[in-house]
């Protein structure tokens, strides 16, 4: 008897300590936590190696946030993602330089170009269910890598360099690395705000019904085509803004970057980090963009080391690392506010 | 009176077999009609005919007047139809809650740049959403836990809550996919009672439903198909009294109909 009222406190205690930290986990606040950290960084560390490292993983994690519309929310495998951001890097490059403008005058073209590119390929492939429609966003990637490979306008093989920076106001260059750094922080940062505020809405809210059940949806009235259509043109901005940032970055742009491997890092990041869950994907795509550079005494046998560890992962969190947990807060009806503050039983049953 | 569901020589084939061959009926305001008959009969063909999963080979639909015809499932139910699946059609990883909004989702109320920027309006528009998943959930009687996947919930209670999902459509007219199926007598006691309340709200229902007993105490009219054909349609105490009902379906004997407590 004793025995059992004990074990019963432990857990009642234990779920305590996991509730609390539950409560921090799933806290608005987290997002601010992570900026901040971000944003100290440079403090600790400011080498031009390792601002160069934070920054492309920023953009890293943009990326993944804007496949994680696609994929984690709306469950539309792509696997040729890159090509948005090929788009955006291309448009942002190409329009910077001919007409000598700084890159962030370039983004209403970019916007314009990345939804063209996201109906150009979403409009005739979103009929297409699951397998198919990973073939075709497959084709689709490597299509546009072979496109800018061999036009006159994209610069061929060697792509296009001497891109002019963001923006110089007032003797301050957005261009120099700590800066810069700090300028795409604060991009992906909102853009990572931004999704996650997309996908508790109404249109998120679409997308998971989409993802669940795709008939169920349509006859609760969801026109599951626009829907899905949304989806991917919402993941082609993000992906258009990651160009960007990238040509900004670089200074260049060249077909190399957009391979194949590079959708796929960008697919792993969101899978590896909890598809639908924005914080697990930003926290999987840090790890996928970081950890390979910190593996780097590993040498050789780095990317032997990181696909070790990346089945590991997998086998253990097969939902990857944080996956999205289906809870929100368990308010009463008005008419059950009187037992309100008992624990609710129910709960515990379920667990 | 007009009608809310008119379905008017209603055909279907698959290849050489017909599942639905010559559906006529109509539902009025308020009515509650069931659609019986052995499996395979085409019921469950004739309900996705009507709300556009498939598209009928002849014959036409038409919801208060208007023909929804061939018209695809979404914009058959932004006309005002809603329905429930014969086997579970939920949201499984989704909240209870969530799956109750999912039938708002024609309220609109809040379009991405509000969600972007969370304006007044969103907010708004959220709280409303919220506070109408719990309506429903109460209207139905649900009285499991809303916050947590829906796939660790009871059978029962997700045949309630797709109820629910159903209702928070507002539709005029709701189709029912045997909702008694695997329910105890408890729980048909409870659906016959909701099955009233729904139709208080002036939503018109039609019903598959195999249990006889269910089927004879709710309905004012019961249309019985066999082998895709109508052969009857009537009252409850017609229905029973036809001899081509008696052959096809409730067996030769009188006695043999099965009662409440069995499915």
């Amino acid at each position: 008897m004793s025995v059992s009222v004990d074990s019963k406190r432990n857990r009642q205690r234990s779920n305590r300590v996991g509730s609390a930290l539950s409560r921090l986990l799933e806290s608005p606040k987290l997002g601010w936590v992570a900026l901040v950290i971000a944003l100290l960084i440079p403090f600790i560390i400011a080498t031009p190696y390792s601002l160069n490292v934070m920054t492309t993983a920023a953009i890293f994690v943009l990326l993944a946030s804007g496949l994680n519309i696609v994929v984690g929310y709306c469950g539309l495998l792509d696997l040729g993602y890159i090509a948005f951001m090929a788009v955006g890097a291309y448009t942002a490059g190409i329009v910077a330089k001919s007409f000598q403008l700084p890159l962030l005058f370039t983004i209403p073209a970019v916007i314009v170009m990345t939804i063209l590119a996201g109906l150009i390929i979403g409009a005739p492939t979103l009929r297409l269910r699951s397998d198919y429609l990973a073939i075709v966003t497959l084709g689709f990637g490597e299509i546009t890598r072979i496109t800018a490979n061999n036009l006159a306008i994209t610069g061929g093989p060697s792509g296009i360099f001497g891109i002019p920076g963001l923006l110089e106001i007032g003797g301050i260059d957005l261009q120099q690395p700590v800066v810069f750094y700090y300028v795409t922080v604060l991009v992906v940062a909102l853009f990572v705000l931004f999704a996650a505020r997309l996908g508790k809405s109404r249109l998120g809210r679409a997308w998971r019904f989409v993802r669940e059940d795709e008939d169920a949806a349509e006859a609760m009235g969801i026109h599951t085509y626009k829907v899905k259509l949304m989806a991917y043109i919402f993941g082609a901005i993000w992906g258009g803004f990651g160009g960007i940032l990238f040509a900004a970055h670089l200074t260049a742009v060249s077909p190399q970057s957009f391979v194949f491997l590079q959708s796929a890092l960008v697919l792993m990041a969101v899978v590896l980090g909890g598809m639908g869950n924005m914080r697990g994907v930003v926290i999987g795509a840090l790890v996928i963009s970081l950890l390979p550079e910190l593996l780097r005494d590993l040498s050789d046998y780095r990317y032997l080391a990181f696909g070790i560890l990346l089945v590991v992962v997998m086998v253990f969190r097969p939902q990857g690392f944080w996956p999205a947990r289906g809870f929100e807060p368990e308010r009463p009806a008005p008419n059950e506010a009187a037992t309100a503050s008992e624990p609710a039983p129910p709960k515990e049953a379920i667990r | 009176m007009s009608a809310v569901l008119e379905v008017k020589d209603l055909q279907i084939g698959f290849g050489g077999v017909k599942a639905v061959d010559g559906l006529s009926f109509s539902v009025h305001e308020k009515e509650i009609i069931a659609v019986i008959g052995p499996n395979g009969a085409g019921k469950t063909s004739a309900f996705n005919c009507i709300t556009g999963f498939y598209k009928p080979t002849s014959g036409s639909v038409l919801l208060k007047g208007q023909s929804i015809t061939g018209k695809r499932p979404a914009d058959i139910a932004a006309a005002g139809v809603t329905r429930t699946f014969q086997n579970l059609r939920l949201f499984p990883d989704l909240t209870v809650l969530d799956n109750v909004r999912a039938g708002m989702h024609l309220y609109g109320g809040q379009s991405w740049f509000d969600a972007i920027l969370h304006t007044p309006r969103f907010r708004r528009s959220e709280a409303a959403y919220s506070d109408e998943a719990h309506h429903w959930l109460d209207f139905v009687g649900y009285t499991g836990p809303r916050g947590v996947p829906i796939r660790n919930l009871s059978y029962g209670q997700q045949k309630q809550v797709e109820i629910a999902r159903a209702l928070a459509r507002k539709a005029d007219l709701l189709l029912l996919d045997e909702p008694a199926a695997g329910l105890n007598f408890n729980e048909k006691q409870r659906l016959l009672t909701l099955c009233r309340s729904i139709r208080e709200l002036g939503t018109a229902i039609v019903l598959i439903e195999h249990d006889m007993g269910l089927v004879m105490e709710l309905s004012e009219r019961i249309v019985v198909m066999n082998f895709g054909k109508e052969i009857a349609d009537g009252t409850p105490a017609e229905v029973k009294a036809n001899p081509a009902v008696i052959e096809a379906y409730l067996g030769k004997d009188d006695e043999e109909v099965p009662s409440h407590g069995d499915a």
